[in-house]
């Protein structure tokens, strides 16, 4: 980040003036909500701030803020953003998805994100769900949800996101709920504040598809235990995890990967030595 | 009163008005009453909620296309209707149905002079809360239509029985409100009577069609991964492949789908992956593997508008390159194009039947227009074409899985015949199976299977091949049926035109062609495509009369049988 | 209340009239989003329920803007209005819209956002020794008291009986 000269704004400062097309009622209203707020709060210039995303609902999200932003193919937003923070790393490079975007399509890549650990903020909107190609299971899906693709149920266990950020080597795991905007807002601050690869799984209901996830609400409840920074303590807690506690589960100390892009400059002949008869 | 062979009708409404459910309500009706038609839709970018238009076109006999003029619009509310205005053209017979309440009229209504008449559909509402707008305008449209007394009638029974007696009435009740209220309308077209005695017919989407074709074909496994406009051929799959002992797997990606499609199908199973041009993009190089180690795949391609994410609700026919050269080396393989609606199960059964007998990936390039199009077709016959590999049974030999001289196709060894263990390898390969680097087996290899394909009898179903003249029109796909309906309003004012519409894309037929196009003095080759890929592709591997012109457009639009007629008459190329 | 633990402390009459300011500038903001939603989800009536409250409450944000004077209530709302858990009381929840939802619906968020306010400056009335600050946070509870009471009347033009709207039409896959 560039040093500047910090001026106060606000969360609407970082809204584009496009209408979201999300359903009335998305979850996803409110991380844009809650990400407006965080890039308020940490005064970043929304010129030096670039938000990386795949393809669904979730990854609508760039064009409804005013940083710079890429709404690639699906599920390779995690590539796009590790080549955008590698060539320009004075950026501040932030990555949106969704559970089937980011789980599915973009299983591979996000494991590889983790270990790489360049420094960035990955915000995962899940809601166990495919929205907007309208309602097949995601990797997050319960394995006994009916649907069209699915009858009867996938019968296939879930992921646990966290668990998987983990044991890839993600340097912060955490996971919030979209309709407690201040505390997502917090976290997604110490997310980006946070070096290295930050991982936030955002709770955040469809209310087309899963209108049963209204009860999200009273299902989540801040994780009893407070932030390790201890993998194998980490690790135990996700044993016992549900999927609905809330909080920053793991804050590590891993280096992030920052290969020096723009460091030397020689003159081109010395390249060119080895060839020399 | 004049009658007329067909009658275009629009329903628009948003936000919940459910119109869409409205034109498939009037289309089922007149289908079980003895008319044809068809049914698209067009929609605002919301996933619900949004602003959308039914378009239904009755006739007597099969329509495969849109007219390039709607007679009746009905809108239950205007809201963001303008987005509709390029593809509901009006004219000033036009007879318009407005609700007062329902916002103003957007101006390609009012400038096309069509004319205005106000039902009160909402304010009818508040006299009986439980009456919804839109089977008001529901029977507004029957009653213009001059559908018989008891068509929706039973339409809506059948439709809302299980909700009760009560629902049906109601919502009978609404309906009847709306025609008593166009009672002293003149609408002055009117339909053919519709045939009696019809044999028995089936409502049903391209996409539906091709479902059932696979399985008719042959297909039992299946491995997908959800995309706009495919995803209802592996809704239908899902439940009904299990029905016939099959499988389908929703695969983490497109990768994974194709990969797993090589896989039960090596396993001897016929399988199937369904996708759109940014899934089939990702499935290149594995279409590639299967070519080249000789394992019979099907893979369909909905097209939509790219390039890119594109325009995912909207049709084009611009995968063209990629289908037939998209793999990287030589890699010849079967690309089919179906015609119609009717033709997406004929077109995916053919190709399930040649994947088998040819051991090949076939790629069917349907697109969304054909996908999500519900028409009346005739129940399909039964044809013969059910995938059927040359296996390798009772070997007694050492086993060449890709053995040369003898039959070009060369028996497969399913897993678990004794004596018939292989690797199969996308490796260049000898007879045998094993990698080699030699310009013999290279080239050997690549020899069989250019021949398998070039030399296999595809028969009377590689074109659609209709009518005589100097005149010709050559295209493919969905635009098959504009193309009809073209030739036969020029063959109206005295014009003989031949319709060339190729259903096997590749490998090519150089003699069927020539002989297609023998005495063809001009040519209109017709495509939505920008680049006009396919007058490319003709170009390369046919010869085209030296008249010809070519009418390509990108999508979102269809290209109308109106537009077609006018560029193959028109004095000069344009 | 337990949400009031994390409400922004009252140290002053300026600080209220700050925190008094942001509340109904937040709702400002929230009717506006719910209003262009519905409009781009073409519900018309409930957009004009949603920008009519937003006018409601922005010109009651200009009232307490008035009432403070010469004092910079934006600026100071920036700096002490905040809430550390939920959001501002009137910021009514977004995740209970939904593109159908009636009248009557939009005006019961409105009425629990009111009653949030309300319930707020009674707590500070309540909690703080300061006459001053006290005096100010009745009138403010006042006001709210009459919202709410509003929010009922208006209600009543609304009974429950409106039929609940569904829509025939399935969702369409856009990607």
């Amino acid at each position: 980040m560039n040093a500047e000269v910090r001026v106060a704004r606000k969360a609407s400062d970082y809204k584009s003036d496009i209408t979201p097309i999300w359903c009335p009622g998305c979850g996803d209203y409110h991380v844009l909500l809650s990400l407006t707020k965080a890039l308020a709060e940490l005064g970043l210039p929304q010129e030096q701030t670039a938000l990386i995303s795949g393809i669904g609902c979730s990854s609508r999200i760039p064009a409804y803020t005013s940083c710079y932003g890429f709404h690639g193919v699906h599920g390779r937003a995690l590539a796009v953003a590790a080549g955008l923070k590698v060539a320009r790393p004075d950026l501040t490079v932030l990555v949106a998805s969704g559970d089937g975007d980011g789980y599915s399509i973009g299983g591979n890549h996000f494991l590889h994100a983790c270990r790489r650990n360049v420094d960035m903020t990955y915000i995962v909107m899940d809601n166990h769900i495919y929205g907007m190609t309208k309602g097949q299971p995601s990797p997050t899906t319960e394995p006994d949800f009916d649907t069209a693709l699915s009858p009867g149920g996938t019968g296939l266990r879930p992921f646990n996101p966290l668990a998987i950020a983990l044991a890839s080597g993600a340097n912060f795991v955490a996971r919030a709920f979209s309709g407690n905007v201040s505390e997502t807002t917090s976290i997604i601050v110490d997310a980006i504040r946070h070096p290295g690869f930050s991982f936030v799984e955002v709770l955040s209901p469809c209310v087309t598809f899963r209108p049963d996830q209204k009860v999200w609400k009273s299902m989540v409840r801040a994780a009893p235990v407070a932030v390790t920074s201890d993998p194998a303590r980490a690790a135990r807690r996700l044993m016992s995890d549900d999927g609905f506690n809330l909080g920053v589960l793991y804050r590590g100390d891993r280096r992030p990967y920052k290969p020096g892009m723009g460091g030397q400059s020689c003159d081109l002949t010395e390249l060119e030595k080895e060839f020399e008869l | 009163m004049a009658e007329v062979s067909s009658i275009s009708v629009a329903f628009v409404g948003s936000g919940g008005a459910g119109v869409l459910t409205t034109g498939g309500m009037l289309l089922e009706a007149a289908c079980s009453t003895g008319w044809s038609g068809l049914l698209t839709r067009s929609v605002g970018p919301q996933i619900r909620g949004g602003e959308a238009a039914a378009l239904v076109r009755l006739a007597a006999r099969t329509v495969e296309c849109h007219s390039d003029r709607f007679d009746l619009l009905l809108a239950v509310d205007w809201n963001n209707a303008h987005r509709f205005d390029a593809e509901i053209p009006l004219g000033s017979e036009s007879l318009v149905i407005s609700d007062p309440q329902g916002g103003p009229v957007p101006r390609f209504v009012a400038a096309a002079g069509a004319r205005i008449v106000d039902v009160p559909m909402k304010d009818m509402t508040k006299m009986n809360p439980e009456w919804r707008p839109n089977m008001i305008a529901l029977g507004a449209a029957a009653k213009l239509l001059r559908f018989p007394e008891d068509a929706l009638q039973r339409l809506i029974e059948k439709r809302f029985s299980a909700k009760g007696a009560a629902v049906v009435s109601t919502n009978l009740a609404a309906a009847r409100a709306g025609a008593a209220a166009v009672e002293k309308l003149d609408f002055p077209l009117r339909l053919p009577a519709p045939r009696a005695g019809a044999a028995k017919r089936w409502l049903i989407t391209g996409n539906e069609a091709t479902g059932l074709g696979a399985v008719r074909g042959g297909v039992r496994f299946a491995a997908a991964y959800p995309i706009t406009p495919a995803s209802e051929i592996l809704e239908w799959l899902a439940p009904n492949l299990p029905k016939v002992g099959g499988v389908l797997l929703q695969a983490e990606d497109e990768l994974a789908s194709i990969n797993m499609v090589i896989g039960g199908s090596y396993g001897g199973v016929p399988a199937l992956t369904a996708t759109s041009g940014p899934g089939l993009s990702l499935m290149i190089e594995a279409i590639g593997l299967a070519t080249a180690a000789e394992v019979p795949i099907v893979v369909i391609d909905v097209m939509r508008g790219g390039p890119s994410t594109g325009i995912p609700t909207k049709s084009e026919q611009a995968d063209l390159n990629i289908a037939v050269y998209g793999l990287h080396g030589d890699a010849p393989h079967v690309v089919v194009a179906p015609q119609s609606v009717a033709d997406c199960l004929f077109t995916t059964q053919w190709a399930t039947y040649l994947a088998e007998a040819l051991q090949v990936p076939a790629l069917v390039l349907s697109d969304q227009f054909l996908g999500q199009a519900q028409t009346a077709i005739e129940r399909p016959a039964d044809v013969a074409f059910v995938g059927r590999r040359l296996r390798a049974e009772h070997i007694s030999t050492p086993y060449k899985r890709y053995a040369l001289g003898g039959t070009d196709v060369s028996p497969m060894a399913i897993p678990g015949t004794p004596g018939g263990q292989y690797t199969a390898d996308g490796l260049t390969h000898t007879e045998r199976g094993t990698p080699t680097s030699t310009v013999a087996d290279h080239r050997a290899q690549l020899d069989k299977r250019r021949d398998k394909l070039d030399r296999f009898v595809y028969g009377d179903h590689w074109a659609t091949l209709e009518g005589e003249g100097e005149l010709a029109v050559l295209t493919f796909g969905s635009l098959t049926g504009a193309a009809r309906e073209a030739i036969s309003i020029a063959g109206a004012s005295g014009h003989a035109v031949r319709l060339i519409a190729p259903r096997l894309l590749a490998p090519t037929r150089p003699q069927e062609m020539a002989a297609a196009l023998a005495g063809v003095k001009r040519l209109l080759v017709v495509e939505q495509t920008h680049s006009a890929q396919f007058h490319a592709y003709l170009r390369a591997h046919y010869d085209l009369p030296r008249d010809t012109r070519v009418l390509n457009r990108a999508g979102p639009l269809p290209i109308l049988a109106g537009d077609i007629c006018r560029a193959l008459l028109a004095k000069e190329a344009a | 209340m337990k949400k009031q633990a994390d409400a922004p402390k009252i140290r002053s009459t300026a600080d209220l009239f700050a925190v008094a300011y942001q509340i109904e500038a937040d709702a400002v903001d929230r009717y506006t989003m719910l209003a262009d939603q519905m409009d781009s989800h073409n519900n018309p009536e409930l957009a004009a329920v949603f920008r009519d409250l937003a006018r409601a409450e922005g010109i009651h944000a200009e009232e307490i803007r008035r009432l403070a004077g010469k004092l910079d209530v934006k600026g100071r709302a920036d700096k002490v209005a905040k809430w550390k858990k939920t959001e501002s009381p009137e910021a009514v929840e977004l995740g209970a819209a939904h593109y159908l939802m009636t009248r009557r619906e939009a005006l019961q968020l409105a009425l629990a956002g009111e009653q949030r306010a309300l319930a707020y400056f009674q707590q500070v009335a309540e909690s703080v020794a300061d006459p001053g600050i006290k005096e100010l946070a009745k009138k403010f509870a006042e006001e709210e008291a009459e919202h709410v009471e509003l929010c009922h009347r208006l209600l009543k033009k609304y009974p429950a009986s409106e039929t609940a709207p569904f829509d025939p039409d399935p969702g369409i896959s856009q990607g």
